[in-house]
């Protein structure tokens, strides 16, 4: 949608924030061209040298040729022709160039206090074992490598070992006391990984009962637990454990959550009526329970209106077959789809869209948008104009939305309505400024020329007279109005 | 190749090359012809360290993605895994392996970034661990992203800090400062907010103790430290980035690296040829400061962008324009030996100037600008405790949820919670309109923190707000002398924090701080004697910036913006978990919801 550029600039003074404007936008706009022009122009110079551009080589998938990832689909690609070398275009080979970059160690050696991988050196690893000696910093081992030939490790050991990525056998520690002195070096230690061998082995040696008590009391351990149970999908002992600490809230959601998994649409009903019972939020609780509502109406309007447009009866399901079934779709979508397919309903239906309103308690301003561009949809310009019309104690009927007019006139516009349909609720924008422009943008002259009429405005109607068609019925009607001595022109 | 790497103030090829060194070390353990099976998140960061020339040299002769089902074929000895410590990916191991009838193969395992004795459980659980030679680890904490950056690439950190509790993402943290220690020296000053700040650090202390004794003999490189939690800055990520790095994160998505462009606008229209087919396929471009033009644009105000770039472009046609001076042999072969030089300019300049167009486009729109309206007025605290007729209205007109939720967020935060009245009332819509499943959503974004209803009348937002100079009226896009212009007025809270720890303290700022959540805290580590640095007059002081769960491109700009400031006296090289926008951090906190469902 592009605005005209007094009208966006009626917008932008108006707005409070005058940051990140574009004040200087046409200039904006030539620099962009002229760069534009720049490289244009020089393209013709050095087009015949394109391919020698020291630019990054791209493959036709877009990826950089000799990246890992371009690499991996080419030698998979290439792998049905097996005596074929895939055949790499010429890239420079990084070698690395070590008197550079002064270094020669590994990350892993700076911790495991390991000072050289395999026996496989390279050349380059050869080169790079003479530079450990100038730079790398000496690292003694931790105190604990010392022990290395001990099997009988404290607690506190056999977490440090874990940690190093060592074995160490956690078997021996049988009484619940070294157990958790076992877990809290674990905590004490911040490594997950090692927290949750631990957590492995407690699961295995413990009773429930025990376990979720001194978990509850270590609240690391705790969490670490629960994302282990998570992860295995351990499903039913995360549920007890969750209830046995009374996070019932947590509960209801992951059982809610499992929902999800269910394909069949009546499984999926039932299992949320399941959770119904469970012990959520009160708002959630509302919101679990119109989830249900919905999928059993779905369900029901599903196979009646299946049948419907195989039976080759109804009219409009002829006209307008449906592109996909209503099932699991979200409220909104569904009551747009009633107020496509069952406008007319009486309101003792499942499918009616009066119903659902009551039913979900859906918002005034939420049930016109959708109704108004279902029936736009349809073209149905006479449903759209009793959407607005109520009629007060005198009998007279006016027009009358929760919306503002002017999203009106955009949900019509976006629907294709024709002029004359828009025209009457252009009229209705409140906004004079406003009016105008939506007027002009949609070719409504009347209300134009009405408009400026009223704002007494013969400059803006003088000039506006040059955008009419010559000789038109508009063009009369300026200047019948420009000749009119009784206005009173305030310019 | 990497060599925009040792640019910087520090010199971030160091750990470039050390993680090279540890990849080829792992290679030539496993003797012989290999294949490398990967994990296909790992391409991405794995393509910031190593390309396939270097795999190559190694006898890596077929590299697959991993799949479930038999592996292709491949006439090597070794079967290499690279993969990130998941289950389900240990499933899919097993079964490659069951399925896998060569009796001479040899198959490794490589875990990145750590071992999890989880997955070794699970290999066994599956009766394959005993198929395995080597299960090693490969250390990929920090990767070395551009000269002043570096990100552990690690996307779920916030989400398992925040939601989940699961610290072990920390850990990796601490690992990979530790690393950074060993390579440049003892950080004497560590400064944090927050409570993963506080772990992290601890950590680190603690790390050092065990290896007591052992004196790192290196000339610290860093001054300082400075761990910051993304949950004490929740707004800066909702808000749209304004500079040109931001905004084609926030429209495009800049992954490992790499932007995915619409293909149109970078058609080569030859002369003579008429419309070619249209290239389908997405342009696949690198952005990083190895590109001149890129470096000097990407830290900029949109807006101030297009100037750059005709400026440029006058010089490029400047210089092609000098062919005709060329008179004398000596001046012709100047010329030519300057040419590929220009040609890369010219392409950078027809590159940017396409992608400008681009962006210039969305910016311009009207939904943009709607946008941005809203989210200047939250932020400065307009009607932040009502009903937001423009999110109603986007709602209804069923824009996509993340917008939606990025701005229902920003309303929540700016106003330290929303009404209960307003809270409920969003939901309700949110849920008709987008499915009800998203109660799940609804949630982990009250468990983040990002959404909540308020619970003491007293919002403390506008004392945030004026105590840190988070809104400047006057933000100047194309010559900024404040941070602000990233976001056109915002400033981003993180980075007046860095800014006021710098000068003139925390200390001037007590109150506030307290009123974000977490300690703020101070450590020093004592350096042997000898390693003090004798600082000449004048020389800046190095700061390491960590955001521990997300930063974002605006936010980097805003601290090279420090960095670059006369008078700021410090430089700042910048870490994280992960680069985020507000789009990619609030997917990651949403649950996995099957797309059957929409």
């Amino acid at each position: 949608m592009t605005k005209s550029k007094a009208d966006e600039e009626d917008y932008w003074n108006s707005s409070k924030f005058k940051a990140f404007t574009f004040d200087d936008e046409d200039d904006e706009l030539i620099r962009l061209k002229e760069s534009r022009q720049a490289v244009n122009s020089i393209q013709r110079l050095v087009e015949e040298d394109d391919d020698e551009d020291d630019v990054e080589k791209v493959s036709w998938s877009g990826e950089p040729v000799g990246s890992i990832s371009w690499s991996v689909k080419e030698t998979a690609a290439s792998n049905q022709r097996t005596d074929r070398e895939p055949a790499f275009p010429k890239i420079p080979t990084d070698t690395p160039s070590l008197s550079k970059s002064q270094s020669g160690y590994s990350l892993s050696s700076l911790f495991k206090g390991k000072t050289k991988g395999g026996n496989f050196q390279s050349f380059t690893d050869t080169l790079s074992d003479s530079s450990i000696r100038l730079y790398a910093p000496e690292l003694r081992k931790p105190k604990s490598e010392y022990k290395d030939y001990v099997s009988d490790w404290s607690p506190e050991e056999t977490i440090q070992r874990l940690q190093q990525g060592k074995t160490a056998p956690l078997e021996k520690f049988r009484s619940l006391q070294d157990k958790l002195l076992l877990l809290d070096f674990a905590v004490s230690a911040h490594d997950g990984n090692v927290i949750t061998a631990v957590l492995i082995y407690l699961k295995r040696t413990l009773s429930k009962e025990v376990l979720f008590r001194e978990l509850e009391s270590r609240q690391t351990a705790l969490r670490h637990f629960i994302h282990y149970l998570t992860e295995t999908k351990d499903q039913r002992l995360l549920l007890e454990l969750l209830r046995a600490l009374g996070r019932t809230e947590d509960v209801a959601l992951l059982q809610y959550k499992e929902h999800l998994s269910i394909a069949d649409e009546n499984k999926r009903r039932d299992f949320l009526k399941s959770c119904l019972s469970l012990p959520f939020s009160a708002e959630d609780s509302a919101h679990v329970q119109d989830h249900y509502t919905l999928l059993e109406r779905q369900i029901i309007i599903e196979a009646t209106d299946r049948q419907a447009e195989r039976g080759g009866k109804v009219e409009i399901f002829q006209k307008f077959p449906r592109r996909a079934s209503i099932l699991n779709m979200p409220l909104i979508t569904t009551l747009y789809y009633c107020c496509f397919y069952h406008y007319s309903e009486p309101e003792g239906t499942y499918s009616s869209p009066l119903n659902i309103r009551q039913a979900f308690k859906i918002s005034e301003k939420q049930y016109f948008v959708t109704a108004l561009a279902a029936r736009a949809k349809l073209k149905a310009w006479l449903d759209v104009d009793a959407l607005f019309t109520s009629r007060n104690w005198l009998g007279f009927t006016r027009k009358k939305s929760p919306l503002s007019f002017q999203r009106v006139v955009d949900v019509l516009q976006k629907n294709s309505a024709p002029t004359q349909v828009l025209q009457d609720y252009v009229g209705l924008v409140e906004d004079p400024d406003m009016r105008i422009s939506l007027a002009q943008k949609h070719k409504c002259h009347d209300i134009v020329i009405n408009t400026y009429r009223d704002m007494k405005d013969r400059q803006q109607l003088l000039g506006y007279r040059g955008k009419v068609g010559r000789g038109s019925a508009e063009e009369r009607k300026i200047d019948e109005l420009l000749n009119n001595q009784q206005i009173r022109w305030k310019n | 190749m990497a060599a925009h790497l040792s640019y910087g103030r520090v010199n971030l090829n160091i750990l470039r090359e050390a993680a090279r060194k540890e990849l080829r070390e792992f290679l030539d353990k496993c003797a012989g012809s290999k294949a490398i099976v990967w994990d296909e998140y790992l391409t991405g960061p794995f393509g910031l360290i190593a390309q396939y020339s270097l795999l190559k040299e190694h006898e890596v002769e077929k590299m697959f993605t991993l799949k479930s089902g038999r592996l292709p074929s491949a006439d090597v000895k070794n079967i290499i895994f690279f993969v990130r410590p998941r289950l389900e990916l240990m499933d899919i191991i097993a079964e490659n392996v069951f399925r896998c009838h060569h009796s001479s193969r040899d198959f490794h395992i490589l875990f990145v970034p750590r071992r999890s004795m989880l997955c070794e459980q699970r290999l066994k659980e599956q009766g394959v661990l005993g198929s395995f030679i080597n299960i090693d680890e490969y250390i990929l904490d920090l990767i070395p992203y551009d000269g002043d950056l570096l990100s552990m690439e690690y996307e779920s950190a916030f989400r398992e800090c925040y939601l989940e509790n699961d610290q072990t993402s920390l850990y990796h943290t601490a690992k990979g400062l530790m690393t950074l220690q060993a390579l440049y020296g003892t950080i004497p000053q560590i400064y944090g907010k927050g409570d993963c700040a506080r772990h992290v650090a601890n950590m680190m202390l603690r790390m050092k103790r065990e290896f007591a004794g052992t004196q790192n003999q290196i000339l610290p490189v860093f001054d300082t430290l400075l761990l910051l939690d993304r949950n004490v800055d929740l707004l800066t990520p909702l808000a749209t980035q304004l500079t040109y790095e931001g905004l084609i994160d926030e429209i495009y998505g800049i992954n490992n690296g790499y932007v995915k462009l619409p293909p149109e606008k970078f058609a080569q229209k030859k002369q003579g040829e008429a419309s070619k087919d249209l290239p389908t396929e997405p342009k696949k471009l690198q952005l990083n400061s190895a590109e001149e033009l890129y470096a000097e644009i990407r830290d900029k105000n949109f807006n101030a962008v297009g100037a750059a770039l005709s400026k440029k472009a006058k010089i490029i046609s400047a210089a092609f324009e000098e062919r005709h001076n060329a008179k004398t042999v000596g001046e012709i072969k100047q010329f030519v030996s300057q040419l590929p030089h220009m040609q890369a300019a010219r392409s950078s300049l027809a590159n940017h100037t396409s992608i400008a167009e681009l962006i210039k486009d969305i910016t311009t729109s009207e939904a943009f600008f709607d946008n941005l309206t809203v989210e200047q007025e939250f932020m400065t605290g307009v009607d932040t405790d009502k009903v937001n007729t423009y999110i109603e209205d986007c709602i209804a007109q069923k824009d996509p949820l993340i917008k939606i939720l990025r701005l229902v967020c920003m309303q929540s935060v700016c106003n330290n919670g929303l009404k209960q009245k307003v809270l409920d009332y969003y939901k309700r819509e949110i849920l008709q309109t987008y499915g009800y499943e998203h109660i799940l959503t609804l949630n982990n974004l009250e468990k983040g923190g990002l959404l909540k209803p308020q619970t003491s009348s007293r919002n403390n937002y506008p004392t945030i707000r004026k105590t840190l100079k988070l809104w400047m009226e006057d933000a100047n896009e194309q010559n900024p002398n404040d941070i602000s212009y990233v976001y056109s007025g915002y400033a981003p809270l993180s980075i007046r924090l860095t800014q006021v720890l710098a000068r003139p303290g925390w200390r001037s700022i007590e109150e506030v701080l307290k009123m974000l959540p977490g300690p703020h805290f101070e450590e020093r580590q004592q350096l042997p004697s000898g390693l003090h640095k004798k600082r000449q007059q004048g020389e800046n002081r190095t700061t390491l910036v960590f955001f521990l769960g997300g930063v974002t491109y605006a936010e980097i700009a805003a601290l090279r913006f420090l960095s670059q400031m006369e008078d700021s006296g410090m430089e700042y090289i910048i870490a994280t978990t992960k680069l985020v926008n507000g789009t990619t951090w609030i997917k990651s906190l949403m649950d996995r919801i099957p797309p059957s469902c929409f």
